[in-house]
């Protein structure tokens, strides 16, 4: 589904990602993992069509995503759950979701809605509130949920247990599980290894911008190399 | 009594002459909320939008209140197109480099409409022009009042529009949160343009409403603009609600300096307002904390 050859890019015409070969398959949870600064976010930025790759090719369902819009990308179906979360903290939670559907799945908006307050029961407790005003975790959900209000084919989730108490992190895989159980094909991208290689079925370890190890999930978990040399654990 | 109702007459001059420069503030205000920049070239727009009215009236002897169907449309496309394909282009996502855009594009403005009608004050006559309308013992002028619903009629769409379409939800969300737009798939430089668009077409419609009792030449929006933005700065930049009630606010207090100081010293009072709320609460009325 989703296809990353040889993917060169960065910032300034300083190359982070240094030829990043991926793949991501229908219906499939892959993490990809690596410590802070490994270009991760850099990787989710230029497959979003937020940032331009210089050289290589992404292709989602065979078309090519290089040169097209942030925008256009999220419409053929490939939502970015950005990190840091990206809420619009000017507005409140309902519209927050609503806006996950400004320009696909319009039509689905109020039955999505209500998919979307089943998994996230709080977001329906807080959907007056202005979304600047939630937890660490609560806006981690309604990011998430703006994202699936897109009716997301491939939902990228950047690092969303990022700041959360260990007991919200339990929670935020659980429902991210959930979510995946759906059909939904996810690239996690995460710090977090062991909780995301128990979700995942494949991964990929990122370091210094290129892949440098990747497998099956269970057989990552196994090799003693991921935590000493690539995660610096 | 002759005294109370002198003070009055001035008190609703002023609420009249306010909504309009409210509606001349609106714009400012969204701009700057939305993009960040303060739009230089608003007053030359103004200047331009009052010409529009007055070349529609004397060539195609279209009144102002007709013509306001046609010029707003025609300011948004012309806002919208500037936004788009020159100021946004020039300007290389640098917000400084916007504002020497916008200051380069009011000094062209002004430039083209002084060589084409040369620094001559000009005026429209329509046959309301002063007409007014007795409230209690108060005499009002018909095109002020015209002015002063058809300004709030027009601040309570713009609202509308903000607060429940999805192109208003796509601008408050451009405003503090481009990068989660754009990922929810909101073209930001159309928003940006569509912004631009809305505050050129307030200019149009506040063209429209003051030329039955104003005049204009190549340099009258500039006066005007100043005024917008003490008002923006009082409302608090950025915010819908601090433009509508500084305009109000703005509109008296000139209105009613001119009473007692005397007319040439009305916009006195205007710019200690703007010293004060600068001194003591520079975030405006209705800002909030940065
Ligand atoms: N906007 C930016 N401009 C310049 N360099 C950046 C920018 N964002 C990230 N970087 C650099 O790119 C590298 C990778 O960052 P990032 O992709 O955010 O890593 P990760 O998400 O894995 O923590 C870092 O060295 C970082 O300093
Ligand atoms: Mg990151």
């Amino acid at each position: 589904m989703l296809e990353i050859s040889n993917l060169v890019a960065g910032y300034g015409g300083v190359p982070i990602l240094r030829g990043v070969s991926l793949s991501v398959g229908a219906g499939e949870i892959v993490a990809v993992l690596g410590a802070n600064g490994v270009g991760k976010t850099t990787l989710n930025r230029a497959v979003s069509g937020l940032i331009r790759a210089s050289s290589g090719d992404i292709r989602f369902d065979g078309q090519s995503l290089i040169a097209r819009s942030a925008p256009d990308i999220m419409a053929a179906g490939l939502i970015h759950v950005p990190e840091g979360r990206k809420i619009f903290p000017n507005m409140s939670v309902f519209e927050n979701l609503e806006l996950g559907s400004y320009r696909r799945a319009r039509a689905n908006r109020a039955r999505n809605l209500e998919r979307v307050f089943g998994i996230f029961p709080r977001l329906r407790e807080r959907s007056g509130q202005f979304a600047g005003t939630l937890s660490g975790g609560e806006q981690q959900m309604l990011a998430i949920g703006r994202g699936l209000m897109a009716e997301p084919r491939l939902i990228i989730m950047d690092e969303p247990s990022l700041g959360l108490s260990p007991l919200l992190v339990e929670e935020m895989f659980a429902l991210i599980a959930r979510i995946a159980a759906e059909g939904l094909a996810v690239m996690l991208v995460e710090q977090n290894v062991v909780q995301s290689l128990e979700l995942a079925a494949r991964a990929y370890v990122l370091e210094n911008g290129a892949v440098v190890m990747a497998g099956s999930a269970g057989d990552l978990s196994r090799d003693p190399r991921l935590m000493t040399t690539y995660l610096g654990m | 009594m002759l005294k109370l109702d002198i003070f009055l007459s001035a008190l609703a001059n002023g609420l009249m002459t306010g909504a309009v420069y409210a509606l001349i503030s609106l714009g400012l205000t969204l701009v700057y909320g939305v993009l960040h920049i303060i739009n230089f070239a608003h007053g030359a727009t103004l200047t331009a939008a009052m010409f529009a009215v007055l070349i529609a009236h004397t060539v195609f002897g279209l009144d102002p209140y007709l013509a306001v169907f046609v010029l707003t449309p025609l300011f948004f496309a012309l806002g919208y197109g500037v936004q788009r394909f020159v100021i946004n282009p020039a300007s290389h996502g640098n917000d400084s480099n916007i504002l020497l855009v916008t200051l380069g594009l009011s000094i062209i403005i002004e430039n083209a409409l002084l060589a084409g009608f040369r620094s001559d004050t000009r005026s429209i006559d329509v046959p309301y022009g002063f007409s007014v309308v007795e409230v209690g013992n108060l005499f009002l002028s018909v095109p002020k009042l015209v002015a002063f619903v058809a300004s709030f009629v027009v601040a309570l769409l713009l609202w509308l529009l903000l607060a429940h379409t999805d192109t208003g939800k796509a601008i408050r969300a451009v405003a503090k949160e481009k990068t989660g737009a754009a990922l929810s798939g909101v073209n930001v430089d159309h928003i940006y343009a569509v912004t631009f668009g809305l505050g050129a077409a307030c200019l149009a419609i506040a063209a429209c409403l003051l030329m039955p009792t104003f005049l204009v030449n190549p340099r009258i929006g500039n006066a005007f603009v100043l005024v917008a933005f003490t008002i923006v700065v009082l409302g608090g930049m950025g915010s819908i609600a601090g433009a509508l009630v500084g305009g109000l606010i703005i509109g008296v207090v000139e209105s009613l300096s001119g009473l007692y100081f005397g007319e040439s010293l009305g916009q006195i009072g205007i710019f200690l307002i703007f010293i004060l709320v600068l001194l003591f609460r520079p975030t405006g009325l209705f800002g909030a904390k940065a």
